[in-house]
C-alpha cells in the first residue's frame, strides 16, 4: 500500500495545493486531504487550540486532528519566505512546532523549511528534502518539482482569469472537460462589482467565511479578489505610500490590491474580510481603512469573522451594504 | 525648537532624556501609562492591535498635548508587528490631525545610513562624532545602573522585614541615579544605590521561591503595563528573575548575538527552531534554561493577541511537562484587573510551595531509606 501523506485543507492549501498534489503524485505518494471545513472540524480545532489563537489557526488544528489518524505523515512545511522579500505571519513560521507539541498522537510532521532568501535554488532543495522522506532520488524529486511548477502556473493563470480556487482545482483535475469555462469576468453582467479583500484561507473557505462569495453572487454582485488581479499590477503599487513595505506576504498583497482598486476605481465597493484575533490584520485593516477615507467614492466595509459568525447576521450586513451601494450608484447616475 | 518624545519603557526614560538633552534637544518626558493613557490608546488604535501599540498610541497623544512634535522610536524587520508600529502610529496620529515628525531607528546592521542620518538630525547642538560616542557611552552606563538597581530590588524585596521598604528605597535611589551626570557620578550613584538597597533589613532565613519571568519585551519592561506584577510576586515572598533587560536586549540586537543569546537559541531549538519575531523563541529557550537552574516556576507575560507569544504558549505546556516546571501565563490588555492577577499569583505561589515541600519530603524519605 502506498504511503499516505496528509495535507490539511486550510491556510496555504488554497495557494499551493495543486503544486503539492502534483508533486506527491509524481513521486508516488498518496495524498489525503481533510476536505471542506465542517462544523465538527471547527469544533475540534477550537477545543484543541489555544483560546487566544486566531480563528484560521484554530481551524488548521481542526483539520489536522481530522486526518491525523488516517495518514503516515503530515505535510506542514515551514514556509518562511517565497519571494525573497516578504515573509509569512509568525504563526506560519511556528506552525509545525505548534502542531507537533500540542496535538496528541500526531504522525511524523514533514516540516521542511522554505525560505528563498538563503542559498541557491532553495525551493528545489526543500522539495528534494521532502522527497527524501519517501525515498525519492534527487533527480526524480527535481522532475516532480518541475512538473508541479507547471501545474501551479496553470492554476495561477486560472485564478487570474477569475476562477475561485475550488473551481480552478476542479478544472485542473478534469482538464478535458469540454464544458465552456464560466468566464467569471463575463458573468458580471450584473451592474455591481465588489472587491473582497483578505487572506485566501478566509475568503475561499466557504464555511468560515459564511459563504460570502456565494451570498454576494446571489445578491447580483460580481466579485473580484486579490488573486484575480495580475501580480504585475500589484507590484506597481510599490510600498503603497508607506516608508517601508508591509512585510507579511498576504497582508502585503491585500494592501496592494486595496490601493490598486481605490486608485483605478474598477469596483463599486470594497469589503475587507478579517479574522477574529488576527495580528497582522489589525494593522492591515487600519491601513486600508485610512486609504478608504481618501476615496469616499468607493464605499468600504470591514467584516469580521469568528467561530460564532452566524449565517443570518452576515446576510443582513451584506444586504444592507449592497443596497446602500446600489442606491448610491443610481443616485449618481440620475444626477448625471 | 522642536520638542522630542519617545516610547516609555520602565525607568529607561531617564537615560533617553539625558542623551537627547545632551545632543541639544528639548525633551517631553512621556508620562507613566495611566488609566487616561489606556483610554486614549484604546479609543484610537485598532481593536486587535497588540497592547503595547495601544499604550504607545495613548502615550504619544498625551505627549502631544504636552507639546511634543517629534517622536523617536525604533523600527525593525519583523517578522512581528513591532516593526510596523512607527508607520501605523504616524498614520493614526495624522488622521487625528497631528502631523508628527517620526525618527525611526532601524537596525544599524541593515540600514547603517538610516542610523547615521537619524543621529545627525537629533544632533541639534552639532556635537562632534567623538562627543556623540562618549555621550552614548555615558547614557549606556546609566541604563546599566538603572537595570542593576532594579535587579537587586527583585532579590531584596521577598526578604524584606518591613513590607514596602524595598519599593520606598528603590524610588529614592532612582532619583540619585537620575541626577548623576558624569560617568564618575553615575558609578558613584550606582554604588550608593546598591549599598542602600543591601542595607534594607532582611530576613535571610526566609524560604524564598524563585520564579523566572518571560514574555514580550514591552510588557516585561513597563511595570504599569503588567500591573507591577514583579512587585506583587516579591511581596508574596518570591524572588523573580526577568529574562530581559534593555541593556541585555539592545546588545543582542545591535551587535552580534552574545553567548547568552546563543544558548537561549540552542535551548529552544528542539521545540522551536525558527525565529518567529518578538520574543517567542526566547520565551521557550529561557524556560528551559531557568528550569535547568532549578527555578520553582515561570510566569509568562504576553500582550493580548501577541503572535509570537501565542505560538510560544501553544508549545510551552509540553516544555513544562518535559522539564517539570509550572508555568503561569497572563495575556494582558486594558481589561486585566490587578485583583484577579493577584489571586492567580497567590494560587500559583501556593502551588509552587507545595510542590517544593513535597519534593523535600521525598528527598528526606529517600535519605531515611538509605540510612535504614
Ligand atoms: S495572518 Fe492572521 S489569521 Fe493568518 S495565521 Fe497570522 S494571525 Fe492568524
Ligand atoms: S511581539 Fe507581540 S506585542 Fe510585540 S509587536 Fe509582536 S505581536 Fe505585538
Amino acid at each position: 500500500m502506498a504511503v499516505k501523506v496528509g495535507i490539511p485543507s486550510s491556510l496555504l492549501f488554497y495557494v499551493f495545493f495543486p503544486f503539492w498534489q502534483s508533486f506527491f503524485k509524481e513521486i508516488g505518494v498518496q495524498v489525503v486531504t481533510s476536505g471542506k471545513t465542517t462544523k465538527s472540524i471547527l469544533d475540534k480545532g477550537v477545543r484543541e487550540a489555544l483560546a487566544d489563537a486566531c480563528v484560521p489557526v484554530k481551524l488548521f488544528f481542526g483539520h489536522v486532528i481530522d486526518i491525523k489518524d488516517n495518514v503516515d505523515y503530515l505535510f506542514i512545511p515551514r514556509v518562511v519566505c517565497l519571494n525573497q522579500k516578504t515573509i509569512f505571519c509568525p504563526k506560519f513560521l511556528g506552525l509545525p512546532d505548534m502542531i507537533r507539541f500540542s496535538v496528541d498522537n500526531v504522525p511524523p510532521v514533514i516540516d521542511v523549511r522554505m525560505d528563498t532568501r538563503v542559498g541557491r535554488f532553495p525551493l528545489v532543495k526543500a522539495y528534494q528534502e521532502v522527497g527524501a522522506y519517501f525515498g525519492a532520488s534527487k533527480i526524480s524529486a527535481l522532475r516532480a518539482y518541475l512538473k508541479a511548477r507547471q501545474v501551479l502556473n496553470h492554476y495561477r493563470a486560472l485564478l487570474i482569469k477569475g476562477f475561485t480556487p475550488a473551481e480552478a482545482m476542479a478544472r485542473l483535475n478534469n482538464p478535458d472537460e469540454s464544458k465552456p469555462a464560466p468566464r467569471p469576468r463575463e458573468n458580471l453582467k450584473s451592474n455591481l462589482k465588489f472587491a473582497v479583500l483578505g487572506y485566501p484561507y478566509n475568503i475561499y473557505d466557504s464555511f468560515i467565511s459564511v459563504n460570502i462569495l456565494e451570498k454576494l453572487k446571489k445578491l447580483g454582485v460580481g466579485v473580484l479578489t486579490a488573486e484575480n488581479i495580475h501580480p504585475f499590477l500589484l507590484a506597481l503599487q510599490k510600498n503603497c505610500g508607506l516608508p517601508k513595505r508591509l512585510f507579511w506576504t498576504f497582508s502585503d498583497i491585500a494592501l496592494k490590491a486595496a490601493h490598486f482598486l481605490f486608485k483605478h476605481g474598477r469596483v463599486d465597493g470594497v469589503l475587507h474580510l478579517t479574522a477574529f484575533g488576527c495580528g497582522p490584520d489589525s494593522l492591515l485593516n487600519k491601513f486600508i481603512e485610512l486609504e478608504a477615507k481618501k476615496h469616499r467614492n468607493i464605499p468600504f466595509m470591514t467584516l469580521m469573522i469568528d467561530e460564532h459568525t452566524g449565517e443570518a447576521g452576515m446576510a443582513t450586513r451584506l444586504e444592507a451594504f449592497v443596497d446602500m451601494v446600489r442606491r448610491r450608484k443610481e443616485m449618481i447616475a440620475c444626477q448625471r | 525648537m522642536s520638542k522630542v518624545t519617545f516610547p516609555r519603557m520602565g525607568e529607561s526614560w531617564r537615560t533617553f532624556k539625558m542623551l537627547l538633552e545632551d545632543l541639544g534637544n528639548e525633551v517631553v518626558v512621556p508620562p507613566r501609562p495611566s488609566k487616561k493613557t489606556l483610554d486614549l490608546g484604546v479609543r484610537h488604535s485598532p481593536e486587535f492591535a497588540c497592547f503595547p501599540l495601544k499604550i504607545l498610541t495613548g502615550t504619544y497623544l498625551e505627549t502631544i498635548e504636552m507639546g511634543a512634535d517629534t517622536i523617536v522610536t525604533s523600527g525593525g524587520m519583523g517578522p512581528c508587528r513591532a516593526g510596523e508600529y512607527a508607520m501605523l502610529h504616524h498614520k493614526i496620529l495624522k488622521d487625528l490631525g497631528h502631523d508628527m515628525k517620526m525618527i525611526v531607528f532601524e537596525l544599524p546592521r541593515y540600514y547603517p545610513f538610516n542610523f547615521i542620518k537619524n543621529v545627525w538630525t537629533l544632533n541639534k547642538s552639532r556635537v562632534c562624532i567623538r562627543g556623540i560616542i562618549s555621550r552614548i557611552k555615558r547614557a549606556w552606563r546609566k541604563l546599566q545602573a538603572l537595570d542593576n538597581a532594579e535587579k537587586l530590588s527583585h532579590v531584596v524585596r521577598p526578604r524584606e522585614i518591613n513590607r514596602g521598604a524595598t519599593t520606598r528605597v528603590y524610588h529614592k535611589i532612582l532619583d540619585w541615579i537620575d541626577q548623576a551626570y558624569t560617568t564618575e557620578q553615575i558609578i558613584e550613584a550606582e554604588a550608593a544605590a546598591l549599598e542602600a538597597m543591601r542595607n534594607i533589613p532582611q530576613d535571610h532565613t526566609r524560604e524564598v521561591l524563585k520564579v523566572g519571568i518571560i514574555g514580550e519585551i514591552y510588557v516585561l519592561l513597563e511595570p504599569a503595563s503588567n500591573l507591577e506584577m514583579e512587585e506583587t510576586l516579591g511581596n508574596l515572598g518570591v524572588e523573580v528573575e526577568r529574562s530581559m533587560f534593555l541593556t541585555g536586549w539592545t546588545r543582542d540586537n545591535t551587535w552580534t548575538e552574545t553567548t547568552q543569546g546563543m544558548t537561549v537559541k540552542e535551548a529552544a531549538a528542539p521545540y522551536l527552531p525558527e525565529l518567529i519575531g518578538g520574543h517567542g523563541r526566547d520565551s521557550i529557550g529561557n524556560t528551559i534554561l531557568f528550569a535547568k537552574r532549578g527555578f520553582d516556576g515561570m510566569v509568562q507575560l504576553a500582550p493580548f493577541t501577541c503572535i509570537p507569544e501565542i505560538v510560544a504558549r501553544t508549545i510551552l505546556p509540553r516544555v513544562s511537562r518535559d522539564y517539570d516546571i509550572p508555568i503561569l501565563t497572563f495575556f494582558l490588555d486594558e481589561q486585566t484587573g490587578k485583583a484577579g492577577m493577584s489571586t492567580r499569583l497567590e494560587a500559583f505561589t501556593e502551588l509552587m510551595r507545595r510542590k517544593k515541600l513535597l519534593l523535600k519530603k521525598k528527598n528526606v524519605a529517600q535519605k531515611n531509606i538509605y540510612i535504614a
